[in-house]
């Protein structure tokens, strides 16, 4: 049984969407800028309203609100809240539910450890660094041990050396937690070193959906065809191919995506 | 000492020039004089009898303008349906001034304890409210989702998030009302109530008791001031960290 599933999603940018997640898997969902990512998203934490059926762990969540569907939600911006210092904020979904204070200590100094945040927790967030944010957002996202764990281009407004950290950290955390996570991004490299599967979305539809090693299959040895070739050139951060790229960048609609072959078909 | 040295050199000025008599020293007393005059009414206890009932009313009045205009703005700023239904009566009744009210309270609750206290809840009520609701439409949207993504109701949404990033707009409005009130206590005992320290001043105008009016301004003054500079300190005490 997947751990989330969608069943004919319709709303402003789908017209009839079908997805599933798989239990403990990291599906990537790349698109490019308009293509619904973030609505997706936002679907799934029932932040935006929409016809069809959201199910997690085979539950229809549809008449469930957001506060009650235990998701964890990076934003892409992040949102921490400011005027509660990094302890407060990762512990806030631990608070609002009304668990005692000595289990919400023990519980945020584990996430702070985990996340290697320990000596920031009476910093405020004006106070810390993107790389630090995102670190203090994803423990907050992980208090509450959530089924899902869903990551709206966390890593935009990082430089590429934070952003490859980052990306093995959350990789290692999710892996060992477990925790079904979709995660999207118009970056190759985040999706390249992330996913366990990759979904390909563009215009509200759900383009094609492929397993990891065909993903780096395609996309090492004939990008042409690639899904993978689906390349934000002003994010790039691995080798990228730039004579095709420079091809497609000037036929396409956009001047900062380079559609993926496969959709142009 | 940069500050107090102007009001320094204000003070000997206005001495010197009183003691020179040119203009006769009960329309213009020095500076000395009008200290005496202050020992005397302090002593007395005719001062702080009368900046007591002034003190009493600003602190009812303000306190429930506050309380209502901080009420009724969560209301108006976290639901458009009340802001659409509200909104438009308030707008109308928003640039009247305070004291433009005085002529009707009169007639409708009489010249008692209520009417300062109601003018002053008028004076504050409206711009801590429209302070109140621009401090929580302004809060980040994005905040908003994730705290609901965390678990929060929207009780909690509302007590943990909105409320405190709103202080600082709520802050501005309370600040800036706070002087006010005291202005308005003051033009309300003036021409309606026998007690307070606008009635003194009144009462030492009929006396031509320049030097009690003199001190009544000052205490006006102190005490915007010092309310003003509450509202300041605690929105700092509040915020420094964040904002």
């Amino acid at each position: 049984m997947p751990a989330i599933e969608l069943r004919n999603i319709r709303n402003y940018v789908f017209s009839n969407l079908n997805m599933k997640v798989l239990d403990g898997e990291l599906l990537v969902v790349l698109g490019p800028n308009g293509a619904g990512k973030t609505t997706l998203l936002n679907i799934m934490a029932g932040l935006v309203d929409y016809e069809g059926t959201v199910l997690f762990d085979g539950i229809p969540m549809d008449k469930i609100s957001t506060n009650e569907r235990h998701i964890g939600y990076l934003f892409q911006n992040l949102a921490l809240f400011p005027h509660l210092d990094v302890f407060s904020n990762v512990g806030y979904s631990l608070r609002v539910k009304g668990r005692k204070k000595e289990e919400m200590a023990r519980k945020v100094n584990e996430l702070l450890r985990l996340m290697k945040i320990e000596h920031l927790k009476c910093r405020y967030p004006r106070n810390l660094s993107g790389g630090e944010k995102q670190r203090v957002a994803l423990a907050r996202a992980l208090a509450t041990s959530p089924k899902a764990l869903l990551l709206d281009e966390p890593f935009n407004s990082l430089d590429t050396e934070m952003c490859k950290c980052l990306r093995r950290e959350i990789r290692q955390v999710q892996k060992t937690m477990g925790i079904t996570t979709v995660f999207v991004t118009h970056n190759l490299a985040d999706a390249e070193e992330m996913g366990d599967r990759f979904a390909v979305l563009n215009n509200g539809k759900i383009q094609e959906v492929i397993s990891r090693g065909i993903f780096l299959l395609q996309s090492g040895e004939d990008e042409s065809d690639s899904p993978a070739k689906f390349h934000d050139c002003s994010q790039c951060t691995i080798g990228c191919h730039c004579t095709s790229i420079e091809q497609d960048y000037e036929s396409a609609d956009s001047p900062t995506y380079c559609l993926p072959t496969l959709m142009k078909s | 000492m940069l500050g107090i040295l102007p009001v320094m050199v204000f003070v000997a000025l206005w001495e010197g020039i009183a003691q020179l008599n040119m203009v006769p020293q009960y329309l213009f007393p020095p500076f000395s004089s009008v200290m005496m005059e202050f020992y005397h009414l302090v002593a007395s206890g005719v001062l702080l009898d009368n900046l007591l009932s002034s003190l009493v009313r600003v602190i009812a009045g303000f306190l429930m303008g506050s309380v209502a205009g901080i009420v009724m703005g969560m209301g108006m700023g976290c639901k458009e349906v009340i802001n659409k239904s509200f909104h438009p009566i308030f707008g109308l009744l928003y640039p009247i001034p305070a004291l433009g009210w005085a002529p009707l309270l009169m007639i409708w609750i009489g010249i008692d304890e209520m009417l300062p206290i109601t003018l002053i809840f008028l004076c504050s009520f409206f711009p801590v409210l429209y302070n109140t609701i621009t401090g929580i439409k302004g809060v980040d949207k994005e905040v908003i989702k994730a705290a609901k993504t965390l678990g929060a109701s929207d009780r909690k949404i509302l007590t943990t998030v909105i409320l405190p990033l709103a202080m600082p707009n709520i802050f501005t409005g309370l600040r800036l009302e706070a002087g006010m009130a005291w202005r308005v206590v003051i033009a309300a005992e003036m021409v309606a109530i026998p007690t307070g320290i606008g009635a003194l001043m009144m009462k030492s105008e009929s006396l031509l008791n320049v030097e009690v009016i003199i001190v009544c301004l000052m205490v006006l003054s102190v005490m915007c001031l010092a309310f003003e500079r509450f509202f300041q300190y605690m929105e700092k005490k509040i915020t420094r960290e964040w904002v």
